[in-house]
């Protein structure tokens, strides 16, 4: 089947062309950052994790928010999301692939990284968290491909396929769940140790991956003849719904830690929130970016609860204020607002380098890369057999 | 010569496995590995204990000199990097004020004097080291003489120790260190960019019977023993005299004890 | 065969491009490290912490179980096995091998391969291999700087 996405037109092409530009790019800051170390980021010795982490986390959620169109479609037998769910297996595999490669380069010595796999340590939720990733990411390219490939052939997917696909619907939960034990587990991070973390990542997931899928499956109906949800289907609608209830439920999760922390007046509690939103100490350099995320998770909730939701114009900008809201929140404040204040409590702020954000750039243009051959084979063998 | 596609795959699969098997055979008739009948001991004169734990009187740190003298003790062995920059910084002892030291217990009526008084700081040596658990490697580990040791041969940098350390005292080494340390000592390994250090008591010390570097200098300022040993100076001191912990609400149950008031010892 | 041809002709390039150092290092031929005992032996008989003839082939193995012994294990003395005792360190090997200590200049005949003189440096460099030792432990040319 790969073939198919070796014949494209000149636009495809030349987006490919554009992707590897951007890859070369973040392979030479990589490159550089290998011969330096990690002294080339924004990360100390207060602030040890950063962007590439953040984005790791914020992925780990896109990639278990398929789980949101598989369950209703295998478990429920809900044939509306017929058309999507191979895109929403393929955008799964494609974040995957991302979170991985972004633990890739956030480790200080990359050739080492087998150890853990050479030295498994049952106590280390780092070790669960690389079992569910590799796990998820086999399951959906198998799944994705064979269902794919039985649709090719216009014969139904092979039986074996069932179990797998039922496996993908825990699995999924449990790859956001382990990575919020990551946060949640540790002792004297008040802004993490929370018993909800891994909830609310549940909740931002399954509002934020089926925004960017929806988000998706609109361009894909402008660049290609396949439309995923054909006029008298309603996917989209269906989902929007999904959307909508997961982000207000996100929503509601935050406004309980917020009223935790400062109902309850506990000074380690409160303090990375007030930096959050309003500056500790005189640093407040992530308060402009937590107030844009507030402002556009009401206007998204907003624009999706009211029948704006049906409008080809305000749909698009909903969904990008959730996706956005949830991408600042998970993908920037939640992990260096950990670190804030610091063990002695003192503030240290956090700046990404150039050379940090390239690698970033080049991270997401490898996955947009993948993305883009999947779905041009996706896209072909559905258009075909169409004709 | 018309072979199909299914034929040449599995033909090609059978060669393939041939000459990996191959492979093996001839390296299983090269490879000689004799074992050495040999053995592997701790050293006789080697300090042991069941539960090794610092105790600081803070009577007898009052000059600079004190914990510069201190501080130098340790960054001279073991090749401490000065990077002269907060960010980078590597420390494995240092000192800071009280406010900061045992932050969360604001008293806003203390005087600044008591809010700047200085104390010595290095890891905690957990009895329940939450960097243990987190470390993914094992380059982290809980000795049975209680001191959470670090193997940098093992490290692969993915910092989630730090994360998990609740007193901030690892160092991760964000650059090649070798240019920014004074002198190297060839006794002790420098780090590689990459991996993450910390205080280790001294275990290459104490294998060679010898006290660790800081508790040598410190003039009697820093008292070194075994927990477990109710004769030792350090379980009569804990025992009978005012001693706090830092963050012991964490359960994390620090080894590192601050003898406050401090006077004479038992 | 479809399209036999082309797939035979970008057969013998493949193989072509594959044996390019062969073919580029072909007349060159270096005699192996030479003499590597001597240095040793030199030392009153003595041997390494093991026969030579194990060490030759064991030493990477042994020195990882020194590493996991010394390091995570607290046993910091290796006992051989004729009964001698040896501290586990990079310095015990050092003592004998670093090139001061022997006054022996051991290596590879071929001077475009002998970048050192020093006993293990130039076995890994004749052989190729890249171990890491020394990018934190004090190598046999004495501390870094």
């Amino acid at each position: 089947m790969f073939e198919k996405a070796l014949t494209g037109s000149k636009k495809y092409w030349a987006w490919i062309i554009f992707l590897l530009v951007v890859i070369a790019v973040g392979f030479m800051a990589y490159l550089r950052q290998y011969n330096y170390g990690l002294g080339l980021t924004g990360m100390s010795r207060d602030v040890s994790w950063g962007l590439y982490i953040a984005q790791f986390t914020f992925l780990v959620g896109v990639a278990a928010s398929a789980v949101m169109l598989v369950t209703p479609y295998y478990l429920h037998d809900f044939k509306k999301f017929g058309k999507m769910v191979i895109l929403g297996e393929f955008l799964a595999i494609s974040a995957v692939i991302m979170c991985i490669l972004f633990i890739f380069v956030d480790v200080g010595q990359p050739m080492r990284i087998l150890n853990v796999l050479l030295y498994p340590q049952l106590h280390s939720v780092m070790f669960y968290d690389m079992c569910v990733l590799v796990g998820y990411l086999v399951i959906n390219f198998v799944v994705g491909w064979t269902t794919l490939g039985a649709e090719r052939k216009g014969i139904p997917a092979p039986k074996w396929v069932r179990p797998i696909i039922i496996l993908s619907i825990p699995w999924a939960f449990s790859i956001h769940t382990v990575t919020a034990f990551l946060y949640a587990g540790l002792p004297g991070r008040a802004f993490w140790m929370t018993a909800i973390m891994a909830a609310r990542f549940l909740a931002s997931a399954f509002a934020a991956g089926p925004s960017l899928l929806i988000l998706l499956v609109l361009i894909v109906r402008k660049v290609s003849k396949f439309d995923a949800d054909p006029p008298g289907v309603g996917a989209i609608q269906s989902l929007v719904k999904i959307i909508r209830y997961a982000m207000i439920a996100n929503v509601f999760f935050y406004i309980c830690e917020v009223f935790t922390a400062f109902y309850s007046n506990v000074p380690e509690e409160m303090a990375p929130f007030k930096y959050a939103f309003v500056g500790l100490d005189g640093h407040a350099s992530l308060v402009p970016f937590m107030w844009t995320a507030t402002i556009l998770a009401f206007l998204g909730i907003a624009l999706l609860v009211l029948p704006t939701r049906k409008n080809k114009v305000l749909l698009p900008i909903a969904l990008l204020s959730v996706f956005f809201a949830n991408w600042i929140d998970k993908g920037i404040v939640l992990i260096i607002a950990g670190f804030v204040p610091n063990s002695f409590g003192r503030v240290t702020e956090y700046f990404p380098t150039m050379n940090e954000i390239s690698i970033v750039v080049g991270v997401y243009a490898i996955g947009i890369l993948i993305l883009t051959i999947l779905y041009k084979v996706a896209v072909s063998v559905r258009t075909q057999n169409d004709q | 010569m018309s072979i199909n596609r299914r034929q040449f795959l599995r033909r090609a699969g059978m060669v393939t496995a041939l000459g990996l098997g191959g492979s093996f055979v001839i390296t299983g008739f090269r490879g000689k590995k004799v074992e050495a009948a040999s053995e592997y001991e701790t050293s006789k004169q080697g300090l042991k204990a069941k539960h090794w734990t610092m105790v600081v009187d803070m009577s007898k740190f009052k000059t600079e000199e004190d914990f510069k003298r201190v501080t130098e003790s340790c960054v001279s062995i073991h090749n401490i990097p000065d990077f002269g920059n907060p960010k980078d910084e590597v420390k494995w002892i240092w000192k800071d004020d009280y406010e900061h030291t045992f932050s969360g217990g604001e008293n806003e009526y203390l005087t600044e004097e008591f809010k700047k008084l200085p104390f010595t700081i290095m890891c905690n040596h957990c009895e329940h080291p939450p960097c243990v658990k987190a470390c993914p490697t094992g380059a982290t580990f809980k000795r049975e003489d209680g001191i959470v040791a670090m193997d940098f041969h093992r490290c692969i940098g993915c910092r989630f120790c730090m994360g998990a350390c609740p007193f901030g005292a690892r160092s991760f080494n964000y650059r090649d260190p070798r240019p920014f340390i004074k002198k190297i000592d060839p006794d002790f390994p420098t780090r590689t960019p990459g991996v993450v250090e910390k205080c280790v008591f001294c275990v290459e010390r104490l294998a060679d019977g010898l006290m660790p570097a800081c508790v040598e200098a410190s003039n009697g300022g820093l008292i070194f023993g075994d927990l477990d040993d109710p004769n030792s100076e350090v379980r009569k001191i804990i025992s009978t005299k005012y001693t706090i912990r830092r963050k012991v609400e964490l359960g994390t149950q620090p080894s590192v004890y601050y003898l406050i008031g401090g006077g004479e010892h038992v | 065969m479809y399209k036999g041809g082309k797939i035979i002709a970008s057969l013998i390039l493949f193989v072509a491009f594959l044996s390019i150092p062969f073919f580029y290092n072909m007349g060159k031929v270096n005699a192996g490290p030479e003499n590597l005992q001597a240095s040793i032996s030199q030392l009153d008989g003595q041997q390494c912490v093991e026969s030579a003839d194990y060490m030759r082939s064991n030493h990477m193995q042994l020195l990882n179980k020194w590493r996991q012994s010394d390091v995570r294990d607290g046993k910091t003395v290796y006992v051989n096995s004729q009964g001698k005792s040896f501290d586990i360190s990079l310095q015990s090997c050092l003592e004998c091998h670093a090139t001061q200590a022997t006054k022996n200049t051991v290596g590879v005949n071929n001077p475009a391969l002998k970048t050192s003189d020093q006993f293990c440096v130039s076995c890994h460099n004749y052989a190729s291999v890249k171990p890491t030792c020394w990018s934190c432990h004090a190598g046999p040319e004495g501390a870094p700087k």
